[in-house]
């Protein structure tokens, strides 16, 4: 395997994805409103907010509170009003969403780089040069993948320090991250940044425009949204078990669809396609 | 014999389609050889083949006396393909896309960067190395195509329609560096073209295809030969010789039929053998010869005949 030819290829895409707004400008946009809005908006508002504004919201986390593992229903106990909500809303309604954005970094990368190299017509040259299937199939994967995890990781640091720094007056300490996170950020995240290309992969062989594929590999999103509705609904609840489970089971998939697409990612059937 | 290329009926099918259909040809090292025929002759699955982009579906090849098939990687490490289209990254500099390429290629640093600037200068695109090709003319683009194709030095360069889109003095500058490639660095250069002015200048011997097959095989003047035996030589007279002259070249054996106009003679015979002989008479009976011009058929000729039959 010649890395150094895998890492060219995936320093190439990820400068060609440089230059498409279409796909940088909602994976930076995005983040900024995960990473410094939410915070701001969840830390700051219970602050300013009358307390039965707050308490009456609160009444329906309440019924939700319950349904928690009882492990973690000690981490609200002896808690203020304020700082209930601030747990609530930050620790863990927030937590699934963000999901979204190593899925949404490497799908858009990943469609510019399977399906826009083909839509700009400069994938001949690419399969005339000495490089295997399999190093120019992983020099874009990795093009995807290492950014997104970066990309995410870098926003979940920004997203801590947010939290801490909003909250700081209600609850005087660095208290966030909760335990649950260290999973969803080191093993979940990775997961899915995999899920999103290798969803790519499979989806850029039946399509003919990196909108096309941006488009169809967005549905993927309709995953994290199922994580929130059931954390929200109490239904099911990303404690570090259920993380490590849902983990599993993606790089799981993940495994299939990376087999899958690199066995069907060959120059005969890639040229057949320009 | 100093083959690079070695094709023994190779077949290509897609689907109902034989692409390429029992091709059998070799290529010698130094030789530029082209390949000619219409679109959809066969001529780029030709080029993907023997890149082992492609695998036939049957026959055999040999590039340097690998198989493409199975030693693909080897096989593209000697070859430079310039394809159709430039197929370069607009979006990145022209400095970037040859050391994208030089990278993927093998070329590490210190070599690179001098490799590099020796191309850039050499296709006079040095002063525009950090900008975007998106910005590049086609002339530019088709040059620094050329140049990534070259980024290697490979000894064996495939060229698929070299100045197709450029403008004359492009397509000139083109063609000079095509024909220096395999004159002054012993490169093989397999062009495939339907530009047949541009074959004739620059191909030692050429295939000329359609459908899948090749028609004939050889050089100007074999194919030439082939195609009409018969030949007509123009004599220019220096001083109008006597009317005799034309009738006793009549009675020669291979001289088929002589016209006669002012200072000149026109006279086709059986082969180009016989202009020797038929000299010879001319001098004997006192003619002052001032040209003697053996009728060449151009490349497009010998195509149109070979396509009109091979149809």
């Amino acid at each position: 395997m010649n890395w150094r030819s895998m890492w060219a290829i995936a320093r190439k895409d990820l400068k060609e994805v440089r230059q498409n707004k279409v796909a940088w400008e909602p994976a930076i946009a995005i983040p900024l409103i995960f990473a410094i809005l939410m915070p701001i908006l969840f830390s700051v508002v219970p602050q300013v907010l009358p307390v039965d504004d707050i308490q009456r919201e609160l009444g329906e986390i309440e019924t939700l509170l319950k349904k928690l593992p009882p492990s973690i229903q000690t981490l609200f106990d002896g808690l203020k009003i304020e700082q209930m909500f601030v747990l609530y809303m930050t620790a863990f309604m927030l937590a699934p969403l963000f999901l979204i954005l190593p899925l949404m970094f490497s799908s858009v990368v990943g469609a510019d780089s399977f399906v826009g190299e083909r839509e700009r017509k400069t994938m001949e040259a690419l399969l005339y040069s000495p490089v295997t299937d399999m190093e120019l199939f992983l020099g874009k994967v990795l093009a995807a993948v290492i950014p997104a995890i970066a990309l995410s990781w870098l926003t979940y640091l920004v997203y801590i320090i947010m939290v801490n720094l909003a909250s700081y007056g209600l609850f005087q300490r660095i208290w966030f991250p909760l335990p649950t996170w260290w999973p969803l950020m080191f093993w979940l995240t990775p997961a899915f940044a995999l899920l999103g290309i290798s969803a790519t992969v499979m989806i850029s062989a039946r399509v003919k425009t990196f909108m096309e594929a941006y488009q169809l590999s967005g549905s993927l999103v309709v995953l994290v949204l199922a994580l929130v509705v059931g954390q929200a609904t109490g239904v099911l609840y990303l404690g570090v078990g259920t993380v490590m489970l849902v983990g599993t089971l993606i790089w799981i998939v993940d495994a299939i669809l990376i087999y899958l697409g690199s066995r069907n990612f060959k120059r005969s059937s890639l040229i057949a396609r320009l | 014999m100093n083959a690079v290329i070695e094709v023994n009926s190779l077949v290509r099918i897609f689907g109902q389609n034989r692409a390429v259909d029992g091709m059998t040809f070799h290529v010698e090292q130094g030789e530029v050889f082209g390949l000619l025929g219409p679109n959809g002759a066969g001529k780029t699955t030709t080029v993907r083949l023997l890149n082992g982009i492609l695998p036939p579906s049957e026959g055999t090849m040999c590039v340097f006396g690998l198989d493409p098939t199975t030693c693909g990687e080897d096989v593209r490490r000697r070859t430079g393909v310039l394809t159709e289209t430039p197929a370069l990254y607009e979006r990145l500099s022209a400095r970037e896309n040859l050391e994208f390429f030089a990278t993927l290629q093998g070329i590490h640093a210190p070599d690179m960067n001098r490799r590099v600037n020796e191309m850039l200068e050499f296709f006079e695109l040095a002063s525009r190395a950090k900008d975007k090709v998106e910005t590049f003319s086609k002339g530019m683009k088709q040059r620094l195509a050329l140049a990534r194709a070259l980024i290697h030095q490979p000894p064996l360069l495939f060229l698929d329609e070299p100045t197709s889109g450029l403008d004359p003095e492009a397509a000139q500058q083109v063609n000079d560096l095509i024909a220096s490639l395999s004159r002054a660095n012993g490169q093989t250069v397999v062009l495939a073209t339907h530009n047949l002015f541009e074959a004739q200048r620059l191909c030692n011997r050429v295939a000329v295809m359609n459908k899948g097959k090749i028609l004939a095989l050889g050089s100007l003047k074999e194919l030439s030969r082939r195609l009409w035996p018969m030949t007509w030589v123009d004599i220019v007279f220096h001083v109008k010789p006597p009317e005799h002259v034309a009738g006793s070249l009549r009675t020669l054996r291979d001289v088929i039929q002589v016209s006669a106009d002012d200072e000149a003679l026109s006279v086709q015979v059986e082969n180009e053998d016989v202009i020797p002989e038929v000299v010879r008479l001319l001098v004997e009976q006192g003619a002052s010869i001032l040209r003697v011009n053996p009728r060449d058929h151009t490349l497009e000729e010998i195509y149109f005949a070979l396509q009109a039959g091979g149809a």
